[in-house]
């Protein structure tokens, strides 16, 4: 950690394998969806540091991806567990492995 | 008049003090000592007044109902609070076996910090802000946005089924009414152009003759207001929007399972939160800490204050002991089908009042739009609703 | 480096790692908000209150109590026969650990092409106002279609479908 950059690129780098990790070591549908979440906030940290610690700050290009990234990440989290509550709804799983079939 | 140095002092007599009170201190801890200060200030200030509002809360609803309130400890019943505090603090402190005890140790805990955090940024009185902060109202809300969540915390980890369904509807309540009372809101910081409270009093703080200019008293103001009045009391779960602690339905809702200093704890964020969205309310729409007419000005910015916060509490008051509950779907509706629209509504009659220029024109059109548009949904919504005399249906 | 950004960071990795290894789905639910408020800390430290304050606002406000409602819409509260972890495990803790050394490498490497200290930027959330209906004004409205098109969507995909009518 010799910049204060570097230190928040690592803290972002390691919190999207964190999330990485869940979404791809848990069954439960939900926690798939809170590891992508969390994913989504790393790369968010990463804007934001950048934006801090870059050569044209007042330009705002930074913060501004970084708060699109903030509502577009909430319209995708509600789109994807009203999916997750349908499936739930049709099969009475949330188990990812469980649900390997098209039929039904 | 109100210029003269002893009424100036007098208005600024906390300042004052404060700053007599640090020049104790050698020079590097000032700043850090005035923060202190402030803080405790407002810890110890806001906590009074829910004890006396707790006293004031039970006698009017008692006279409402025809009743006398608490009388008997200490003259008319004021030193009530100080029986109330004893006995929730040896109270025994029961957790339920299956509950989940960190959870439900936290939840009162992040209540009444997020909901203290919210007073951080009001304007108290003439440069009485603890933090003047460039998106103030961004986190006042933010504040008011982590409030929901210490609620289902509450409610989920009691392991009840009442207090379960009660944080859901309380949670759907409140995310619902967060919507109106954030947009109405975003009117009063289209007129003014900015997130900061202070500036936002300061904007009202001019008098036409002897009226003022608060927000209140134009027509997208008055529109704004009444809506955000609604969302305030479904915000902090009041009557009529009751029905997640409503004791006659759901035994205490979320907070079933707290018992003794923990449940008082959810009183008083219950009791903060309604003081810091009052306050808001007045910071937006009823000038702050000025003074309603331009005579008056002598009087100090903070009586003013705290006074336009107490008139709230007390029509609170007066709401809770008059009108019935509003069941859980009626609530949901009127949110989503009526107040969302006409705040929506009301800022496309901000911007236009905006865009209209000076004079009585605008005042005409304004009041006509909103006034039109507040009756028609009224015909449009109550349509089902059959008014007359009453039918009777017999068994044959 | 100072102090409150190592438990910043502590707070927000910690939060994480239990999001990701708890059995019980609220606990996970409830370590997200927790990371959640550690990045706002974090980005009110990188002077960024505006991101900070939406942060609290949606990501706490919204998403959390989303996903909380989520889960127990979907009885996520009753522990899964089989374990909470999938067969494969072990590939996927290996693909992950590899894009972490991946990424800290290069961050690594390229420590030294960045400045070492620079000014705090005097942003004020008037800029972004301005910014968002100037610069940024076709981003904004596209957006404001996505959140209209992801609310109407997420309402009829969770809707109950009508009941046939019996034959």
């Amino acid at each position: 950690m010799t910049t204060p950059l570097a230190g928040y690129l690592l803290v972002a780098a390691l919190l999207f394998a964190i999330g990485l990790a869940g979404a791809l070591v848990r069954r439960n549908a939900i926690l798939v969806l809170i590891g992508i979440e969390l994913m989504l906030n790393a790369a968010n940290l990463n804007l934001i540091a950048f934006w801090r610690f870059g050569p044209h700050p007042e330009a705002l290009t930074g913060m501004m991806f970084a708060i699109f990234s903030i509502a577009v990440a909430a319209a995708e989290a509600a789109v994807g567990l009203g999916l997750v509550i349908s499936i739930y709804r049709h099969t009475n799983i949330t188990e990812l492995d469980k649900i390997n079939r098209m039929k039904g | 008049m109100a210029n003269t140095p002893f009424f100036t002092n007098f208005d600024q007599i906390f300042i004052i003090l404060r700053d007599w009170l640090v020049s104790f201190l050698p020079s590097p801890w000032r700043p850090a000592a005035c923060v202190v200060l402030e803080v405790i200030a407002i810890v110890c200030v806001f906590p009074g007044l829910f004890a006396l509002t707790t006293v004031f809360e039970r006698k009017g609803l008692g006279r409402i109902q025809n009743r006398l309130g608490p009388n008997r400890v200490g003259p008319y019943g004021l030193f009530q609070p100080i029986a109330d505090g004893i006995k929730s603090l040896t109270k025994e402190d029961i957790v339920p076996l299956s509950a989940n005890a960190v959870v439900h140790f936290l939840a009162p805990l992040v209540l009444v910090v997020t909901v203290f955090m919210g007073f951080a940024v009001l304007p108290m009185g003439r440069n009485m802000v603890l933090v003047d902060m460039d998106a103030g109202l961004l986190f006042f809300f933010a504040m008011g946005a982590a409030t929901e969540l210490s609620v289902f915390m509450a409610g989920w980890s009691s392991r009840n089924k009442y207090s379960l369904l009660g944080a859901m509807r309380a949670v759907a309540q409140m995310i619902s009414y967060e919507v109106v009372l954030l947009l109405s809101s975003v009117a009063v910081v289209m007129i003014t152009g900015s997130l900061s409270l202070p500036t936002i009093v300061a904007a009202q703080n001019s008098y036409t003759g002897i009226f003022p200019h608060w927000y209140i008293f134009t027509p997208w103001g008055l529109a704004g207001f009444v809506m955000y009045a609604i969302a305030a009391t479904a915000e902090t779960n009041r009557s009529p929007f009751d029905l997640p602690e409503g004791e006659s339905e759901l035994v205490a809702g979320y907070h079933t399972e707290y018992s003794g200093f923990k449940f008082a704890l959810f009183f008083l964020g219950e009791y903060l939160a309604m003081f810091s969205i009052s306050g808001l309310g007045t910071t937006l729409f009823l000038g702050g800490w000025s003074a309603p007419f331009s005579f008056l000005t002598f009087i100090p910015s903070w009586i003013w204050f705290f006074s336009k916060v107490m008139l709230s509490i007390f029509v609170f008051i007066w709401m809770r002991g008059t009108l019935p509950r509003l069941r859980q779907d009626q609530l949901m509706n009127f949110a989503w089908k009526f107040c969302l629209p006409y705040t929506l509504l009301n800022l496309i009659v901000t911007a236009l009042w905006h865009f209209m220029g000076e004079g009585w024109m605008r005042w005409v059109v304004c009041t006509a739009i909103l006034v039109a548009v507040y009756v028609f949904m009224g015909r449009v919504e109550m349509r089902s609703e059959h008014f007359g005399p009453r039918r009777y249906r017999y068994a044959e | 480096m100072n102090v409150v950004f190592y438990l910043l960071a502590a707070l927000t990795i910690g939060g994480g790692l239990a999001a990701v290894l708890l059995k019980h789905l609220v606990h996970c639910a409830l370590a997200t908000t927790v990371a959640f408020a550690g990045l706002a800390l974090l980005f009110l430290q990188l002077d960024a209150q505006f991101a900070g304050f939406a942060q609290i606002l949606v990501y706490i406000g919204a998403v959390a109590i989303l996903i909380v409602f989520a889960i127990l819409l979907t009885r996520g509260s009753e522990l899964p026969k089989g374990g909470v972890f999938s067969p494969s495990w072990f590939v996927g803790l290996v693909i992950a650990a590899g894009i972490f050394a991946v990424l800290a490498w290069a961050v690594l490497e390229s420590v030294r092409a960045v400045p070492q200290q620079t000014a705090i930027p005097d942003v004020t959330v008037r800029d972004i106002g301005n910014a968002l209906v100037g610069r940024y004004v076709l981003p904004l409205e596209i957006v404001a279609l996505l959140l209209t098109a992801a609310t109407i969507g997420a309402v009829i995909v969770a809707m109950h479908e009508k009941e046939r009518p019996k034959p």
